[in-house]
C-alpha cells in the first residue's frame, strides 16, 4: 500500500480476509487450538487414506474368476463380487427367467430418473403409478404363473433384488396405512382414537426383529389349519404394520402443524371431514412430512437386512453365505471385500435419497417464500 | 348417531378379527398339545449362557436363563448408550467446527456410518475384525493390561479387600459435598447476583477424598491383571466378543444420530442469544454454559431419547451374531426348547415395552425439569 491514505475514497477491504492464505488462516489456524486440531485431522487423513486408497483401488486384485486370483491377502479382492455378482443381485432366481428382473430393474430406473427430474408435467400422476401400479405389477410379474410366464417361487427371490421388493414394498404399504393411523390418533371417536394409539405404540416398544420373529414362528399358528402363507408375504406384512406405525407418527408431526384456522375455514365453508381433509389439510401436511418420510424410507431401506434372521436371502445375506463359500474360505480379505460392497451399495442409495430429500426441502421451501 | 354407528363397526371389526386369530390360535395349540401357561418358567433349562451377570448353569430354571438374558440386554444398551453419547457429542460439537477440516472430517463420519445398516456395522466388527484376530500369543495389547485375542477381550478386574467400602463412603461423602456447594452457590447467585465458581473445590473434593480414603485405608483396591501363562491368559476377566462387536457397532452406529441431534439443538439456539450474552460481558465459557448450552438441551432431549429407545430395540439385533441377550436366548432357544410361543413372545415384547416405558418416562421427568418456564397466559 503505497499510496497515500488520503488519496482512497472508498476503504478496501483488508488483505488478509481475501485470498487462499487469509481461508487457510481463519478456516484452519485461527488459533493455538485450532492449528493443533487441523494437524490432528490432517494426521488422521495421512494413517487412514493411503492405505484405504492402496487396499480399495491400488493394491486390490480386480482380474480373474476364482479365489487363486486374490493371492493377496492385505488388499481387497473384487474378483469375489465379480464371481458372485449374479447371485448377489438375483439371488437364486433361475438363470432363464432373470430377464424378467431385469426388465423391473429397468422399468424402476426409468421411474426414478423422471421423479429426480426438476420439472416434469404429470409428475404427480407418475409418482402415483409408481407408488401403486408399478409395484402390484412387477411382483406379479416376477412371481410368474400368469399369462404364460414360468412360476418362480419367492423362495428362490434373492439378493439385491429381494431387498428392492421388501423396501419398495414396505414403503408403498405403510404411507396409506400411517396415514390413516395418524388420521385416526386425531380422530374425534374416542374408541378409533384408542386403537390407533394402541396400535401405533405397540409397533413402535418392540424392536423389528421380534415382529419378524412373530411372523415367521408365531403367525402360522393365528390361521386356520391348513391355511399357508409365503414366508416372504408373511416378513412384508410384518415390515408394513411395523413401519405403517413409524410413519404414522410422521404424519401426525404434519397434522399438528396445521393451524386450527384452516380446520375451521374448510368447516365454515361446509367441507365434509373428508373433503375437509384431502382438499385442505393433507396438500398442506405433505409438504411438511415429506423429509420425515424419506427418511423413515432410508431407514426401511437399511432395516430389509434383517429378514436374514428368518431365513430370507436379501443383499447382505448373499454376500454373507458367499464369503462363508468354501471356494472363497481362503483369507478374511474376501469377507472384508463382500462386505465392503453391501456397505457401498446401501450407501449409494441411502446417501441418494437423503440428498434428494434435502433439495425437496429446499425447493419446498422456496415455494413457501413466494407465497 | 353417526359416532356410534362408525365406532360400533370398528370394534365389531376389531373383535371380529381377535376372535378370529385368539380361536385359530386355541385350536392349533390343542392340536399340537401345547399346555398353555407359565409353569414352563420353573422347568430346568439345559443349556449354557455365554455371558452370565449372575451365577447361572446349565441345571438353573427358564426363569433365571430370562434373568441372565435380560442382564445381557441392559448390560450391553446401558455401556453403549453411554458410549454413544460421548462419541455422538463430540462428533456433533466437531461438526459445529469453526475449523473446517474437522466439520468436514465430522461430516464424513456421519454421512457414511448412518446409511449403512446397522446388521452390516455388526457383521464386520464381529466376522471381519475380531474372529479373525490371533491367538493369546501374538494379542493386541493396550498399554499392558488389556489384551485382545481370538478368545476374548481380557481386563484387569478389582480385587478388593478388606477395607475398600472406605472409597465408597468417600466418593459418596464427596458428592454430597459438592452437591451442597452447588446448592450454596446457586442460592448465593440468586440472592446478591455474586457469582461463586465452585469446580474447582468439586474437583479437588471429588478426586481428593476418594484418594486420601484409599491411602488410609492402605490401599485396599488392587488389579487383577490377566497374565499369559501357557496358550492362554489367567486371571483379569474374559469379555466375550459378541459383546465387545455389539457394543462398538451400536455406539458408533447411534453416534451418528447422536451428533446429528447435538448438532441441530445447538443451531436450534438464535444467534441473537449468543450476542446478548457476550454483550452482557459473560465470557465464552459462560455464554456456553449459561446461555446456549441451557437452551440447546430443550431441542435434543426429545429426540435423544428416542435414539436412546431405539439403540436398546437395536441391542435385539445381537441375535445375528449370537451374542446371548433376550431375543437370542429367550425368544430364540428357550422358544425353541419349549414351544411355549405365546408365552414366551408376550414375555419378550412385555420386556421392551417396559424398557420403553422406564426410558420415556425417565427422559419425560428430565425433560420437564428443563424446559423453559414460561408465563401461563
Amino acid at each position: 500500500m503505497s499510496a497515500p491514505a488520503a488519496a482512497a475514497t472508498i476503504a478496501r477491504p483488508p488483505e488478509a480476509a481475501r485470498g487462499v492464505l487469509a481461508w487457510l488462516q481463519q478456516n484452519l489456524f485461527a488459533s493455538p487450538l485450532n492449528t493443533l486440531l487441523t494437524l490432528a485431522s490432517l494426521y488422521l487423513l495421512y494413517i487412514m487414506a493411503p492405505p484405504l486408497l492402496d487396499w480399495g483401488i491400488f493394491g486390490a486384485s480386480w482380474l480373474g474368476s476364482s479365489s487363486s486370483d486374490c493371492p493377496n491377502r492385505e488388499t481387497a479382492c473384487w474378483v469375489f463380487v465379480r464371481a458372485r455378482f449374479s447371485n448377489i443381485v438375483y439371488g437364486s432366481y433361475p438363470i432363464a427367467e432373470r430377464w424378467r428382473a431385469d426388465i423391473v430393474f429397468a422399468v424402476a430406473a426409468a421411474i426414478f430418473g423422471l421423479l429426480v427430474l426438476p420439472r416434469l408435467p404429470g409428475k404427480l400422476w407418475i409418482g402415483l403409478a409408481a407408488l401403486v401400479v408399478v409395484p402390484a405389477v412387477s411382483s406379479i410379474f416376477l412371481a410368474g404363473g400368469v399369462f404364460g410366464l414360468r412360476s418362480v417361487e419367492t423362495t428362490l427371490w434373492g439378493g439385491l433384488m429381494l431387498t428392492l421388493v421388501v423396501a419398495v414394498w414396505t414403503i408403498v404399504t405403510s404411507i396409506p396405512i400411517g396415514l390413516l393411523l395418524a388420521l385416526g390418533r386425531r380422530s374425534s371417536y374416542p374408541l378409533v382414537r384408542a386403537l390407533c394409539v394402541a396400535f401405533i405404540e405397540l409397533w413402535r416398544g418392540v424392536p423389528l426383529i421380534s415382529v419378524l420373529f412373530m411372523a415367521a414362528i408365531m403367525f402360522p399358528l393365528f390361521l386356520p389349519r391348513g391355511v399357508e402363507f409365503d414366508k416372504l408375504l408373511r416378513a412384508l406384512v410384518a415390515f408394513s404394520l411395523f413401519n405403517a406405525a413409524y410413519m404414522a407418527e410422521v404424519f401426525r408431526g404434519g397434522l399438528q402443524a396445521i393451524p386450527k384456522g384452516q380446520y375451521e375455514a374448510a368447516q365454515a365453508l361446509g367441507l365434509g371431514y373428508w373433503r375437509m381433509t384431502g382438499l385442505v389439510v393433507l396438500p398442506q401436511a405433505i409438504r411438511i412430512v415429506i423429509p420425515g418420510i424419506v427418511n423413515t424410507c432410508i431407514g426401511i431401506f437399511k432395516e430389509t437386512t434383517l429378514v436374514l434372521v428368518i431365513g430370507l436371502f436379501d443383499f447382505l445375506a448373499t454376500v454373507q453365505t458367499g464369503v462363508s463359500d468354501p471356494a472363497w474360505l481362503i483369507g478374511d480379505h474376501i469377507r472384508v471385500t463382500g462386505y465392503f460392497f453391501v456397505g457401498l451399495g446401501f450407501w449409494v442409495f441411502c446417501f441418494g435419497m437423503s440428498r434428494y430429500s434435502q433439495r425437496l426441502d429446499r425447493q419446498l421451501a422456496a415455494g413457501k417464500a413466494y407465497e | 348417531m353417526r359416532a356410534v354407528f362408525v365406532q360400533a363397526s370398528v370394534a365389531a371389526a376389531v373383535a371380529a378379527i381377535a376372535y378370529f386369530f385368539v380361536h385359530n390360535s386355541l385350536e392349533n395349540l390343542e392340536r399340537l398339545n401345547v399346555k398353555t401357561g407359565f409353569q414352563f418358567l420353573a422347568r430346568p433349562a439345559g443349556f449354557g449362557i455365554t455371558q452370565h451377570l449372575i451365577p447361572y448353569d446349565e441345571d438353573s430354571s427358564y426363569g433365571r436363563a430370562f434373568l441372565v438374558a435380560l442382564l445381557n440386554t441392559l448390560l450391553v444398551s446401558a455401556i453403549s448408550v453411554v458410549l454413544a453419547t460421548i462419541i455422538g457429542f463430540t462428533v456433533g460439537l466437531a461438526r459445529l467446527s469453526r475449523n473446517w477440516l474437522v466439520a468436514k472430517l465430522a461430516t464424513a463420519y456421519v454421512e457414511t456410518i448412518r446409511n449403512v445398516p446397522l446388521l452390516l456395522h455388526l457383521f464386520f466388527w464381529y466376522f471381519a475384525v475380531l474372529r479373525p484376530l490371533p491367538g493369546p500369543r501374538q494379542s493386541v495389547v493396550f498399554g499392558g493390561v488389556a489384551f485382545l485375542n481370538n478368545r476374548g477381550l481380557y481386563l484387569p478386574a478389582p480385587i478388593l479387600e478388606p477395607g475398600f467400602a472406605a472409597i465408597p463412603i468417600a466418593l459418596l461423602v464427596a458428592g454430597l459435598a459438592t452437591g451442597a456447594l452447588v446448592w450454596w452457590s446457586r442460592r448465593t447467585r440468586l440472592r446478591t447476583g455474586r457469582h461463586h465458581s465452585v469446580i474447582w473445590y468439586a474437583i479437588v473434593l471429588l478426586i481428593g477424598l476418594p484418594f486420601v480414603a484409599d491411602v488410609l485405608a492402605g490401599f485396599p483396591i488392587g488389579w487383577d491383571i490377566p497374565r499369559l501363562a501357557g496358550f492362554n491368559f489367567q486371571g483379569g476377566v474374559v469379555v466375550i466378543h459378541e459383546f465387545v462387536a455389539l457394543t462398538v457397532g451400536l455406539s458408533i452406529y447411534s453416534a451418528a444420530y447422536v451428533a446429528e441431534i447435538v448438532r441441530a439443538g445447538v443451531l436450534a439456539v438464535p444467534k441473537g442469544q449468543v450476542e446478548a450474552a457476550r454483550s452482557l460481558g459473560l465470557r465464552p465459557g459462560q455464554v456456553n454454559r449459561l446461555v446456549v448450552v441451557p437452551q440447546a438441551l430443550r431441542v435434543i432431549v426429545p429426540p435423544l431419547t428416542s435414539q436412546y429407545l431405539n439403540l436398546t430395540k437395536n441391542s435385539s439385533l445381537a441375535a445375528a451374531i449370537a451374542y446371548p441377550e433376550i431375543m437370542l436366548v429367550f425368544a430364540g432357544t428357550v422358544l425353541n426348547q419349549t414351544g411355549q410361543p405365546f408365552e414366551v413372545m408376550t414375555i419378550t415384547m412385555a420386556v421392551y415395552l417396559g424398557l420403553s416405558l422406564i426410558i420415556s418416562l425417565v427422559m419425560n421427568w428430565y425433560n420437564r425439569r428443563i424446559t423453559l418456564k414460561e408465563r401461563t397466559s
